[in-house]
Protein backbone atom coordinates (compact mmCIF):
# COMPACT_ATOMS: atom_id res chain seq x y z
CA UNK A 1 0.00 0.00 0.00
CA UNK A 2 1.32 3.41 -0.95
CA UNK A 3 0.28 6.76 0.36
CA UNK A 4 1.03 9.71 -1.31
CA UNK A 5 2.97 12.08 -0.05
CA UNK A 6 1.33 15.39 1.57
CA UNK A 7 2.52 18.55 0.58
CA UNK A 8 1.66 21.43 2.58
CA UNK A 9 3.56 23.78 0.45
CA UNK A 10 1.67 27.13 -0.25
CA UNK A 11 1.27 27.10 -3.88
CA UNK A 12 3.33 30.05 -5.66
CA UNK A 13 1.04 32.48 -7.70
CA UNK A 14 3.28 35.16 -8.14
CA UNK A 15 7.59 35.42 -8.16
CA UNK A 16 10.04 38.43 -8.63
CA UNK A 17 13.04 38.39 -9.25
CA UNK A 18 15.70 41.12 -9.41
CA UNK A 19 12.60 43.28 -10.64
CA UNK A 20 13.70 46.84 -11.53
CA UNK A 21 12.62 49.78 -13.64
CA UNK A 22 14.57 53.02 -14.46
CA UNK A 23 12.13 55.86 -16.16
CA UNK A 24 15.54 58.03 -16.92
CA UNK A 25 18.15 58.42 -14.31
CA UNK A 26 15.26 57.50 -11.73
CA UNK A 27 15.23 53.99 -10.66
CA UNK A 28 11.56 53.49 -9.60
CA UNK A 29 11.81 49.89 -8.64
CA UNK A 30 15.54 48.68 -7.76
CA UNK A 31 16.34 45.00 -7.57
CA UNK A 32 12.91 43.75 -6.53
CA UNK A 33 12.60 40.13 -5.36
CA UNK A 34 9.36 38.78 -3.93
CA UNK A 35 7.14 36.30 -3.86
CA UNK A 36 3.19 35.49 -3.55
CA UNK A 37 1.96 32.41 -1.66
CA UNK A 38 -1.31 31.19 -2.08
CA UNK A 39 -3.58 31.89 1.13
CA UNK A 40 -1.91 35.01 2.43
CA UNK A 41 -3.43 38.40 2.48
CA UNK A 42 -0.13 40.85 1.39
CA UNK A 43 -0.32 44.46 2.25
CA UNK A 44 2.41 46.12 -0.07
CA UNK A 45 3.53 49.62 1.41
CA UNK A 46 5.42 52.57 1.18
CA UNK A 47 5.52 56.64 1.07
CA UNK A 48 4.10 57.91 -2.18
CA UNK A 49 6.60 57.39 -5.42
CA UNK A 50 8.62 54.32 -3.60
CA UNK A 51 8.09 52.00 -6.27
CA UNK A 52 4.18 50.21 -5.63
CA UNK A 53 2.23 51.23 -8.70
CA UNK A 54 5.36 50.85 -10.92
CA UNK A 55 6.12 47.38 -9.29
CA UNK A 56 2.46 46.19 -9.95
CA UNK A 57 2.34 47.84 -13.34
CA UNK A 58 5.36 45.34 -14.03
CA UNK A 59 3.60 42.47 -13.11
CA UNK A 60 0.24 43.37 -14.75
CA UNK A 61 2.21 43.65 -18.03
CA UNK A 62 1.33 47.62 -18.29
CA UNK A 63 4.92 47.99 -17.70
CA UNK A 64 7.66 46.97 -19.03
CA UNK A 65 10.91 46.69 -16.86
CA UNK A 66 14.33 47.66 -17.50
CA UNK A 67 15.76 44.21 -15.95
CA UNK A 68 14.94 41.50 -14.13
CA UNK A 69 11.95 39.26 -14.83
CA UNK A 70 8.86 37.94 -13.17
CA UNK A 71 6.95 34.68 -13.52
CA UNK A 72 3.10 33.91 -12.97
CA UNK A 73 2.10 30.49 -11.31
CA UNK A 74 6.01 29.25 -11.43
CA UNK A 75 6.08 30.23 -14.92
CA UNK A 76 3.75 27.71 -15.93
CA UNK A 77 1.61 30.10 -17.78
CA UNK A 78 2.10 33.24 -19.92
CA UNK A 79 1.29 36.13 -18.10
CA UNK A 80 -1.21 37.27 -20.17
CA UNK A 81 -2.85 33.87 -19.42
CA UNK A 82 -2.38 34.27 -15.46
CA UNK A 83 -3.82 38.00 -15.64
CA UNK A 84 -7.11 36.29 -16.81
CA UNK A 85 -7.02 34.34 -13.59
CA UNK A 86 -6.34 37.01 -11.24
CA UNK A 87 -8.56 40.32 -10.53
CA UNK A 88 -6.35 43.88 -10.65
CA UNK A 89 -7.69 46.92 -9.15
CA UNK A 90 -5.27 50.24 -10.37
CA UNK A 91 -5.57 53.64 -9.74
CA UNK A 92 -8.75 54.68 -10.89
CA UNK A 93 -11.56 52.45 -12.23
CA UNK A 94 -11.31 52.21 -15.84
CA UNK A 95 -14.06 50.90 -17.95
CA UNK A 96 -16.06 52.06 -21.19
CA UNK A 97 -17.85 55.18 -20.43
CA UNK A 98 -20.58 54.47 -23.16
CA UNK A 99 -21.58 51.43 -22.03
CA UNK A 100 -23.64 50.28 -18.97
CA UNK A 101 -22.28 48.61 -15.79
CA UNK A 102 -23.44 45.62 -16.99
CA UNK A 103 -22.77 45.98 -20.34
CA UNK A 104 -19.02 46.66 -19.54
CA UNK A 105 -19.05 43.07 -17.07
CA UNK A 106 -20.24 41.41 -20.35
CA UNK A 107 -17.13 42.28 -22.38
CA UNK A 108 -15.01 41.67 -19.51
CA UNK A 109 -16.34 38.46 -19.29
CA UNK A 110 -15.70 37.79 -22.90
CA UNK A 111 -11.61 39.19 -22.40
CA UNK A 112 -11.31 36.97 -19.52
CA UNK A 113 -13.13 34.10 -20.75
CA UNK A 114 -15.70 33.46 -17.93
CA UNK A 115 -18.79 32.52 -17.33
CA UNK A 116 -21.11 35.86 -18.05
CA UNK A 117 -23.37 34.02 -14.91
CA UNK A 118 -21.33 35.57 -12.58
CA UNK A 119 -22.43 39.07 -13.32
CA UNK A 120 -25.68 38.97 -11.30
CA UNK A 121 -24.09 37.82 -7.95
CA UNK A 122 -20.72 40.34 -8.07
CA UNK A 123 -22.93 43.39 -8.97
CA UNK A 124 -25.01 42.57 -5.89
CA UNK A 125 -22.33 41.99 -3.74
CA UNK A 126 -21.25 45.63 -4.22
CA UNK A 127 -24.71 47.09 -4.49
CA UNK A 128 -24.90 47.92 -7.99
CA UNK A 129 -27.56 45.49 -9.51
CA UNK A 130 -30.50 48.09 -8.96
CA UNK A 131 -27.70 50.55 -11.37
CA UNK A 132 -26.72 48.22 -14.07
CA UNK A 133 -28.52 49.55 -17.09
CA UNK A 134 -26.92 52.71 -16.30
CA UNK A 135 -23.78 54.14 -17.83
CA UNK A 136 -20.50 54.42 -16.64
CA UNK A 137 -20.31 57.75 -17.24
CA UNK A 138 -22.94 58.25 -14.72
CA UNK A 139 -21.79 56.74 -11.36
CA UNK A 140 -20.11 58.69 -8.64
CA UNK A 141 -16.32 57.73 -7.89
CA UNK A 142 -17.85 55.48 -5.02
CA UNK A 143 -19.76 53.95 -7.53
CA UNK A 144 -17.04 53.52 -9.83
CA UNK A 145 -14.77 52.05 -7.76
CA UNK A 146 -17.05 48.86 -6.62
CA UNK A 147 -17.60 48.52 -10.07
CA UNK A 148 -14.30 47.72 -10.16
CA UNK A 149 -14.34 45.78 -7.64
CA UNK A 150 -17.38 43.70 -9.02
CA UNK A 151 -15.26 43.66 -12.25
CA UNK A 152 -11.82 41.96 -10.52
CA UNK A 153 -14.21 39.60 -8.37
CA UNK A 154 -16.13 38.50 -11.52
CA UNK A 155 -13.67 35.53 -12.38
CA UNK A 156 -13.57 34.74 -8.43
CA UNK A 157 -9.69 35.50 -8.48
CA UNK A 158 -6.92 33.28 -7.20
CA UNK A 159 -5.20 36.68 -6.62
CA UNK A 160 -6.67 40.24 -5.81
CA UNK A 161 -3.69 42.88 -6.19
CA UNK A 162 -5.71 46.27 -5.15
CA UNK A 163 -3.92 49.59 -5.62
CA UNK A 164 -5.10 52.49 -3.16
CA UNK A 165 -8.29 50.73 -3.63
CA UNK A 166 -9.71 53.76 -1.17
CA UNK A 167 -7.70 57.07 -2.75
CA UNK A 168 -10.31 59.84 -3.62
CA UNK A 169 -13.18 58.19 -2.11
CA UNK A 170 -15.61 60.27 0.81
CA UNK A 171 -15.39 58.28 4.49
CA UNK A 172 -18.64 56.42 3.81
CA UNK A 173 -17.30 55.36 0.51
CA UNK A 174 -13.87 54.58 2.27
CA UNK A 175 -16.57 52.51 4.99
CA UNK A 176 -17.96 50.93 2.03
CA UNK A 177 -14.39 49.76 0.75
CA UNK A 178 -13.10 48.52 3.50
CA UNK A 179 -16.01 46.42 4.77
CA UNK A 180 -16.05 44.56 1.11
CA UNK A 181 -12.40 43.75 1.24
CA UNK A 182 -12.69 42.70 4.84
CA UNK A 183 -15.19 40.42 3.68
CA UNK A 184 -13.41 39.39 0.12
CA UNK A 185 -10.34 38.35 3.28
CA UNK A 186 -12.63 35.88 5.06
CA UNK A 187 -13.80 34.16 1.93
CA UNK A 188 -9.55 33.38 1.67
CA UNK A 189 -9.06 35.42 -1.15
CA UNK A 190 -5.08 35.57 -1.78
CA UNK A 191 -4.93 39.55 -1.97
CA UNK A 192 -2.41 41.95 -2.47
CA UNK A 193 -3.14 45.57 -0.84
CA UNK A 194 -0.87 48.33 -2.09
CA UNK A 195 -1.53 51.17 0.31
CA UNK A 196 0.08 54.26 2.28
CA UNK A 197 -3.13 53.75 4.43
CA UNK A 198 -1.82 51.66 7.52
CA UNK A 199 -5.06 51.38 9.25
CA UNK A 200 -6.41 49.69 6.32
CA UNK A 201 -3.26 47.25 5.63
CA UNK A 202 -3.39 46.65 9.50
CA UNK A 203 -6.75 45.51 9.61
CA UNK A 204 -6.48 42.98 6.89
CA UNK A 205 -2.97 41.69 5.84
CA UNK A 206 -1.38 38.96 7.66
CA UNK A 207 2.22 40.01 5.76
CA UNK A 208 4.01 43.39 5.03
CA UNK A 209 6.33 43.94 2.55
CA UNK A 210 7.75 47.96 3.36
CA UNK A 211 9.05 49.24 -0.14
CA UNK A 212 11.47 53.07 0.18
CA UNK A 213 12.73 54.16 -3.03
CA UNK A 214 12.16 51.19 -5.02
CA UNK A 215 14.33 48.96 -2.36
CA UNK A 216 12.81 46.25 -0.03
CA UNK A 217 13.28 47.21 3.58
CA UNK A 218 11.14 44.23 5.08
CA UNK A 219 8.83 41.18 4.25
CA UNK A 220 7.02 38.92 6.28
CA UNK A 221 4.56 38.24 9.24
CA UNK A 222 2.58 41.67 10.08
CA UNK A 223 2.78 40.34 13.60
CA UNK A 224 7.17 40.02 13.31
CA UNK A 225 8.31 43.36 12.84
CA UNK A 226 10.32 43.63 15.43
CA UNK A 227 11.70 46.89 15.34
CA UNK A 228 10.07 48.49 18.54
CA UNK A 229 9.05 46.87 21.69
CA UNK A 230 6.07 48.78 22.69
CA UNK A 231 6.05 51.69 25.70
CA UNK A 232 4.37 52.22 28.74
CA UNK A 233 2.77 55.55 29.99
CA UNK A 234 2.73 56.58 33.81
CA UNK A 235 1.43 59.04 35.87
CA UNK A 236 1.85 59.37 39.15
CA UNK A 237 3.01 61.74 41.99
CA UNK A 238 5.44 62.83 43.03
CA UNK A 239 6.45 62.77 39.36
CA UNK A 240 10.55 63.77 40.40
CA UNK A 241 11.17 60.01 42.36
CA UNK A 242 9.59 58.35 39.71
CA UNK A 243 11.59 59.30 36.75
CA UNK A 244 14.62 59.29 39.02
CA UNK A 245 13.50 55.17 39.97
CA UNK A 246 12.84 54.69 36.77
CA UNK A 247 16.91 55.93 36.10
CA UNK A 248 17.96 53.85 37.88
CA UNK A 249 16.62 50.41 36.28
CA UNK A 250 19.50 48.44 33.89
CA UNK A 251 16.82 47.99 31.16
CA UNK A 252 15.18 51.25 30.23
CA UNK A 253 16.48 52.28 27.25
CA UNK A 254 14.93 56.05 26.88
CA UNK A 255 12.39 57.95 29.51
CA UNK A 256 10.29 60.88 28.32
CA UNK A 257 9.20 63.44 30.13
CA UNK A 258 5.88 65.41 28.89
CA UNK A 259 4.25 67.70 31.65
CA UNK A 260 2.96 65.20 34.37
CA UNK A 261 3.27 62.22 31.55
CA UNK A 262 6.31 59.91 31.55
CA UNK A 263 6.94 57.73 28.57
CA UNK A 264 9.42 54.76 29.12
CA UNK A 265 10.99 52.66 26.57
CA UNK A 266 11.87 49.30 27.49
CA UNK A 267 15.56 47.98 25.50
CA UNK A 268 13.83 44.51 25.06
CA UNK A 269 10.45 43.02 25.45
CA UNK A 270 9.10 44.35 29.03
CA UNK A 271 5.93 42.56 30.38
CA UNK A 272 3.58 45.24 32.30
CA UNK A 273 3.55 43.24 35.21
CA UNK A 274 7.06 43.27 35.22
CA UNK A 275 7.24 46.75 35.48
CA UNK A 276 4.07 47.49 37.87
CA UNK A 277 5.86 45.54 40.15
CA UNK A 278 9.00 46.79 40.03
CA UNK A 279 7.53 50.61 40.63
CA UNK A 280 5.10 48.64 43.82
CA UNK A 281 8.29 47.59 45.16
CA UNK A 282 9.75 51.11 45.35
CA UNK A 283 6.66 52.43 46.75
CA UNK A 284 6.05 54.33 43.59
CA UNK A 285 1.82 53.84 42.70
CA UNK A 286 1.15 55.12 39.33
CA UNK A 287 -2.35 56.88 38.78
CA UNK A 288 -2.30 55.76 35.16
CA UNK A 289 -0.35 52.88 34.09
CA UNK A 290 -0.58 52.07 29.89
CA UNK A 291 1.43 49.52 27.88
CA UNK A 292 1.13 50.78 24.35
CA UNK A 293 2.05 48.41 21.55
CA UNK A 294 3.94 49.37 18.82
CA UNK A 295 1.66 50.17 15.56
CA UNK A 296 2.40 49.38 12.29
CA UNK A 297 2.05 53.34 11.63
CA UNK A 298 4.85 53.13 14.28
CA UNK A 299 7.03 50.36 12.90
CA UNK A 300 6.67 51.63 9.14
CA UNK A 301 8.25 55.06 10.62
CA UNK A 302 10.81 53.77 11.78
CA UNK A 303 11.29 51.31 8.54
CA UNK A 304 11.05 54.00 6.53
CA UNK A 305 12.90 57.06 7.82
CA UNK A 306 16.20 55.55 8.98
CA UNK B 1 -13.15 35.27 -33.60
CA UNK B 2 -13.40 36.03 -30.19
CA UNK B 3 -10.96 38.81 -30.47
CA UNK B 4 -13.88 40.56 -33.64
CA UNK B 5 -16.28 40.02 -31.25
CA UNK B 6 -14.67 41.85 -27.95
CA UNK B 7 -14.03 44.70 -30.56
CA UNK B 8 -17.25 44.80 -32.69
CA UNK B 9 -18.80 44.96 -29.09
CA UNK B 10 -16.72 47.92 -28.19
CA UNK B 11 -17.90 49.56 -32.14
CA UNK B 12 -21.42 48.66 -31.25
CA UNK B 13 -21.93 49.79 -28.02
CA UNK B 14 -20.75 53.39 -28.98
CA UNK B 15 -24.02 55.62 -30.65
CA UNK B 16 -21.17 57.95 -32.42
CA UNK B 17 -18.96 54.71 -33.86
CA UNK B 18 -22.70 53.48 -35.08
CA UNK B 19 -23.95 55.91 -36.60
CA UNK B 20 -20.49 56.68 -38.62
CA UNK B 21 -20.60 53.18 -39.56
CA UNK B 22 -24.25 53.46 -40.69
CA UNK B 23 -22.84 56.64 -42.10
CA UNK B 24 -20.28 55.27 -44.41
CA UNK B 25 -22.41 52.22 -45.55
CA UNK B 26 -24.92 54.84 -46.57
CA UNK B 27 -22.35 56.79 -48.56
CA UNK B 28 -21.76 53.66 -50.10
CA UNK B 29 -25.25 52.69 -51.39
CA UNK B 30 -25.50 56.26 -52.52
CA UNK B 31 -23.32 56.10 -55.60
CA UNK B 32 -26.53 54.87 -57.31
CA UNK B 33 -28.23 58.29 -56.60
CA UNK B 34 -25.76 59.11 -59.51
CA UNK B 35 -27.59 57.39 -62.03
CA UNK B 36 -30.35 59.69 -61.75
CA UNK B 37 -28.21 63.12 -62.15
CA UNK B 38 -30.36 63.83 -65.30
CA UNK B 39 -29.33 68.09 -66.32
CA UNK B 40 -32.16 69.03 -69.06
CA UNK B 41 -31.02 72.42 -70.24
CA UNK B 42 -32.97 73.51 -73.49
CA UNK B 43 -31.83 70.82 -76.03
CA UNK B 44 -28.53 69.77 -73.95
CA UNK B 45 -29.61 66.39 -72.43
CA UNK B 46 -27.72 65.19 -70.09
CA UNK B 47 -27.77 61.93 -68.59
CA UNK B 48 -25.17 60.67 -66.40
CA UNK B 49 -25.95 57.10 -66.44
CA UNK B 50 -26.20 57.57 -70.33
CA UNK B 51 -22.62 58.29 -70.48
CA UNK B 52 -20.77 55.00 -70.16
CA UNK B 53 -20.06 54.83 -66.29
CA UNK B 54 -21.83 51.77 -65.63
CA UNK B 55 -20.78 49.68 -68.35
CA UNK B 56 -19.09 46.79 -67.71
CA UNK B 57 -16.62 46.43 -67.20
CA UNK B 58 -15.70 50.01 -67.02
CA UNK B 59 -18.34 50.02 -63.91
CA UNK B 60 -15.61 48.27 -61.84
CA UNK B 61 -13.08 50.43 -62.35
CA UNK B 62 -15.38 53.88 -61.53
CA UNK B 63 -17.24 52.35 -58.95
CA UNK B 64 -14.41 51.28 -56.74
CA UNK B 65 -12.63 54.95 -57.65
CA UNK B 66 -15.73 56.65 -56.41
CA UNK B 67 -16.30 54.67 -53.61
CA UNK B 68 -12.72 54.73 -51.88
CA UNK B 69 -13.21 58.40 -51.73
CA UNK B 70 -15.46 57.59 -48.92
CA UNK B 71 -12.55 55.65 -46.57
CA UNK B 72 -11.95 58.64 -44.98
CA UNK B 73 -15.00 58.99 -43.30
CA UNK B 74 -14.00 55.44 -41.97
CA UNK B 75 -10.57 56.52 -40.75
CA UNK B 76 -12.49 58.62 -38.45
CA UNK B 77 -13.77 55.54 -37.11
CA UNK B 78 -10.55 53.59 -36.84
CA UNK B 79 -8.78 56.73 -35.08
CA UNK B 80 -11.58 57.04 -32.80
CA UNK B 81 -11.58 53.40 -31.36
CA UNK B 82 -8.08 53.69 -30.86
CA UNK B 83 -7.64 57.44 -29.24
CA UNK B 84 -10.30 56.45 -27.31
CA UNK B 85 -8.62 53.32 -25.87
CA UNK B 86 -6.09 55.72 -24.97
CA UNK B 87 -8.29 58.40 -23.64
CA UNK B 88 -10.30 56.08 -21.58
CA UNK B 89 -7.23 54.41 -20.36
CA UNK B 90 -9.15 50.96 -21.20
CA UNK B 91 -6.49 49.68 -23.27
CA UNK B 92 -4.49 49.77 -19.66
CA UNK B 93 -7.16 47.69 -18.16
CA UNK B 94 -7.80 45.36 -20.87
CA UNK B 95 -4.00 44.41 -20.43
CA UNK B 96 -4.59 43.78 -16.82
CA UNK B 97 -7.71 42.00 -17.58
CA UNK B 98 -5.92 39.56 -19.71
CA UNK B 99 -5.71 40.28 -23.23
CA UNK B 100 -1.99 40.49 -24.49
CA UNK B 101 -1.13 43.35 -26.32
CA UNK B 102 -0.81 40.88 -29.48
CA UNK B 103 -4.28 40.10 -29.14
CA UNK B 104 -5.12 43.87 -28.82
CA UNK B 105 -3.66 44.61 -31.75
CA UNK B 106 -5.36 41.55 -33.90
CA UNK B 107 -8.82 42.50 -32.37
CA UNK B 108 -8.46 45.95 -33.96
CA UNK B 109 -6.94 44.17 -37.15
CA UNK B 110 -10.02 41.60 -37.48
CA UNK B 111 -12.22 44.67 -37.06
CA UNK B 112 -10.45 46.30 -40.16
CA UNK B 113 -10.66 43.08 -42.37
CA UNK B 114 -14.10 42.74 -41.23
CA UNK B 115 -15.24 46.13 -42.62
CA UNK B 116 -13.07 46.22 -45.61
CA UNK B 117 -14.54 42.97 -46.53
CA UNK B 118 -18.33 44.31 -46.02
CA UNK B 119 -17.37 47.31 -47.65
CA UNK B 120 -16.06 45.41 -50.63
CA UNK B 121 -18.66 43.25 -51.10
CA UNK B 122 -20.78 46.25 -51.12
CA UNK B 123 -19.43 47.45 -53.92
CA UNK B 124 -19.47 44.44 -55.98
CA UNK B 125 -23.43 44.55 -55.51
CA UNK B 126 -24.13 47.75 -56.32
CA UNK B 127 -21.92 47.61 -59.34
CA UNK B 128 -23.79 44.51 -60.30
CA UNK B 129 -27.09 46.23 -60.21
CA UNK B 130 -26.32 48.82 -61.24
CA UNK B 131 -24.15 47.67 -64.46
CA UNK B 132 -27.20 45.65 -64.83
CA UNK B 133 -29.82 48.30 -65.10
CA UNK B 134 -27.62 50.95 -67.30
CA UNK B 135 -24.84 48.94 -68.86
CA UNK B 136 -24.73 48.35 -72.99
CA UNK B 137 -22.90 44.65 -72.50
CA UNK B 138 -24.18 42.31 -70.10
CA UNK B 139 -22.56 38.94 -71.58
CA UNK B 140 -20.93 37.29 -68.62
CA UNK B 141 -17.49 37.14 -69.84
CA UNK B 142 -17.57 41.07 -70.30
CA UNK B 143 -19.35 41.44 -66.78
CA UNK B 144 -16.37 39.82 -65.03
CA UNK B 145 -13.79 40.99 -66.71
CA UNK B 146 -11.73 43.66 -64.86
CA UNK B 147 -13.07 42.24 -61.52
CA UNK B 148 -9.32 42.37 -59.80
CA UNK B 149 -10.40 46.40 -59.86
CA UNK B 150 -12.33 45.30 -56.82
CA UNK B 151 -8.94 43.44 -55.28
CA UNK B 152 -7.28 46.52 -55.45
CA UNK B 153 -10.00 48.32 -54.01
CA UNK B 154 -10.07 45.85 -50.76
CA UNK B 155 -6.11 45.84 -50.79
CA UNK B 156 -6.14 49.96 -50.85
CA UNK B 157 -8.86 50.39 -47.96
CA UNK B 158 -7.11 47.73 -45.98
CA UNK B 159 -2.95 49.80 -46.59
CA UNK B 160 -5.17 52.88 -46.09
CA UNK B 161 -6.82 51.60 -42.62
CA UNK B 162 -3.48 49.76 -41.01
CA UNK B 163 -2.36 53.52 -42.04
CA UNK B 164 -4.93 54.84 -39.68
CA UNK B 165 -4.03 52.68 -37.34
CA UNK B 166 -0.42 53.12 -36.26
CA UNK B 167 -1.36 57.03 -36.42
CA UNK B 168 -3.92 56.62 -33.73
CA UNK B 169 -1.64 54.54 -32.17
CA UNK B 170 1.55 56.36 -32.72
CA UNK B 171 -0.01 59.59 -31.47
CA UNK B 172 -3.24 58.28 -29.11
CA UNK B 173 -5.47 61.20 -29.59
CA UNK B 174 -7.96 60.49 -32.20
CA UNK B 175 -7.96 64.30 -33.51
CA UNK B 176 -4.13 64.88 -33.72
CA UNK B 177 -4.08 61.24 -35.80
CA UNK B 178 -6.24 62.97 -38.36
CA UNK B 179 -4.12 65.98 -38.54
CA UNK B 180 -1.00 64.01 -38.97
CA UNK B 181 -3.11 62.08 -41.81
CA UNK B 182 -3.80 65.10 -43.24
CA UNK B 183 -0.11 66.71 -42.96
CA UNK B 184 0.93 63.37 -44.03
CA UNK B 185 -1.06 64.17 -47.46
CA UNK B 186 0.34 67.63 -47.78
CA UNK B 187 3.76 66.22 -47.09
CA UNK B 188 3.79 63.60 -50.17
CA UNK B 189 2.76 66.90 -52.34
CA UNK B 190 5.26 68.46 -51.01
CA UNK B 191 7.86 65.71 -52.01
CA UNK B 192 5.98 65.23 -55.39
CA UNK B 193 6.76 68.84 -55.98
CA UNK B 194 10.21 69.23 -55.22
CA UNK B 195 11.13 65.50 -57.38
CA UNK B 196 9.62 67.12 -59.86
CA UNK B 197 11.90 69.75 -59.44
CA UNK B 198 15.13 68.55 -58.58
CA UNK B 199 15.26 64.68 -59.62
CA UNK B 200 16.11 65.28 -62.96
CA UNK B 201 19.30 67.61 -62.50
CA UNK B 202 20.66 64.68 -59.70
CA UNK B 203 19.15 61.68 -60.77
CA UNK B 204 18.29 62.29 -64.80
CA UNK B 205 17.93 58.30 -65.02
CA UNK B 206 15.24 57.88 -62.86
CA UNK B 207 11.87 59.30 -63.16
CA UNK B 208 9.57 60.74 -60.75
CA UNK B 209 6.81 58.21 -60.75
CA UNK B 210 9.37 55.72 -60.04
CA UNK B 211 10.03 57.29 -56.80
CA UNK B 212 6.86 58.69 -56.53
CA UNK B 213 5.43 55.00 -56.28
CA UNK B 214 6.68 54.10 -53.09
CA UNK B 215 5.18 56.59 -50.76
CA UNK B 216 2.84 55.24 -48.69
CA UNK B 217 -0.27 57.10 -49.54
CA UNK B 218 0.68 57.27 -53.36
CA UNK B 219 1.03 53.58 -53.45
CA UNK B 220 -2.50 53.50 -52.24
CA UNK B 221 -3.90 55.94 -54.68
CA UNK B 222 -1.48 53.82 -57.13
CA UNK B 223 -4.06 50.72 -56.84
CA UNK B 224 -7.20 51.90 -58.60
CA UNK B 225 -5.57 55.02 -61.57
CA UNK B 226 -8.15 57.56 -61.87
CA UNK B 227 -11.21 56.78 -64.45
CA UNK B 228 -12.34 59.80 -65.85
CA UNK B 229 -10.08 60.07 -68.78
CA UNK B 230 -11.09 56.85 -69.79
CA UNK B 231 -14.33 57.89 -70.30
CA UNK B 232 -15.16 58.03 -73.93
CA UNK B 233 -16.60 61.11 -74.33
CA UNK B 234 -13.55 62.83 -73.22
CA UNK B 235 -11.27 60.54 -74.97
CA UNK B 236 -13.02 61.80 -77.92
CA UNK B 237 -13.09 65.23 -76.71
CA UNK B 238 -8.78 64.29 -76.30
CA UNK B 239 -8.82 63.08 -79.88
CA UNK B 240 -10.24 66.34 -81.33
CA UNK B 241 -7.94 68.64 -79.60
CA UNK B 242 -4.84 66.21 -81.27
CA UNK B 243 -3.66 65.61 -77.76
CA UNK B 244 -4.48 62.03 -77.70
CA UNK B 245 -3.36 60.19 -75.23
CA UNK B 246 -2.81 56.36 -73.91
CA UNK B 247 -2.36 55.60 -70.09
CA UNK B 248 -2.16 52.28 -68.23
CA UNK B 249 -5.41 52.16 -66.08
CA UNK B 250 -5.09 48.59 -64.80
CA UNK B 251 -3.80 47.03 -61.79
CA UNK B 252 -0.04 45.97 -61.76
CA UNK B 253 1.05 43.60 -59.34
CA UNK B 254 4.01 45.97 -58.38
CA UNK B 255 1.27 48.19 -56.66
CA UNK B 256 -0.49 45.78 -55.10
CA UNK B 257 2.78 44.62 -53.81
CA UNK B 258 4.12 47.72 -52.68
CA UNK B 259 0.81 48.25 -50.64
CA UNK B 260 0.69 45.60 -48.85
CA UNK B 261 4.29 45.60 -47.77
CA UNK B 262 3.49 49.06 -46.32
CA UNK B 263 0.52 47.69 -44.43
CA UNK B 264 2.63 44.84 -43.45
CA UNK B 265 5.04 47.59 -42.09
CA UNK B 266 2.37 49.27 -40.56
CA UNK B 267 1.08 46.26 -38.72
CA UNK B 268 4.43 45.39 -37.48
CA UNK B 269 5.57 49.04 -36.30
CA UNK B 270 2.12 49.34 -33.77
CA UNK B 271 3.14 46.18 -32.19
CA UNK B 272 6.67 46.84 -31.68
CA UNK B 273 5.02 50.68 -30.20
CA UNK B 274 2.59 48.54 -28.27
CA UNK B 275 4.69 46.33 -26.56
CA UNK B 276 7.93 48.97 -25.81
CA UNK B 277 5.52 51.33 -24.78
CA UNK B 278 5.01 51.70 -20.73
CA UNK B 279 0.83 53.00 -19.73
Amino acid sequence: MTTTPHISMQKTLLELFNLSKNFGSIKAVDGLSLSLKKGNVYGLLGPNGSGKSTTLGMVLNVVNPTSGYFQWYSGTITTHQALKKIGAIIERPNFYPYMTALQNMVLLCKIKECDTNGIEEKLKLVGLWERRNSKFSTFSLGMKQRLAIAAALINNPELLILDEPTNGLDPEGIHQIRKLILNIAKMGTTILLASHLLDEVEKVCSHVIVLKKGVKYYEGPVDQITVAHGFFEIKCTPIEAAIHFLESLSDISEIQNEKDLIRVFPKNDMKPESLSKKLAEAKIYPTHFVWRKPTLEDQFLSLTQT
Amino acid sequence: MRLLYIELYKLGHNTISKLLIFGYFLLILSISILSTIKIEFGPIKFYLAEQGIFNFPYIWHFNTFIIALFKVFFAVIIVAMVGNEYSNRTLKQNLIDGLSKGEFLRSKLYAIIAFVTVSTLLVFIISLILGGIYSDYTEWSIVFSDVEYLLAYAIKLFCFFTFCLLLSILIKRAAFALGFLAFWQFFEGINFGLLNWKLETYFPSISVDQVFQFYPLNAMSNLIKEPFSRLSAIQNIANEIGDGFTKDYSVTLLSIFIALSWSALFIFISYQLLKRRDL
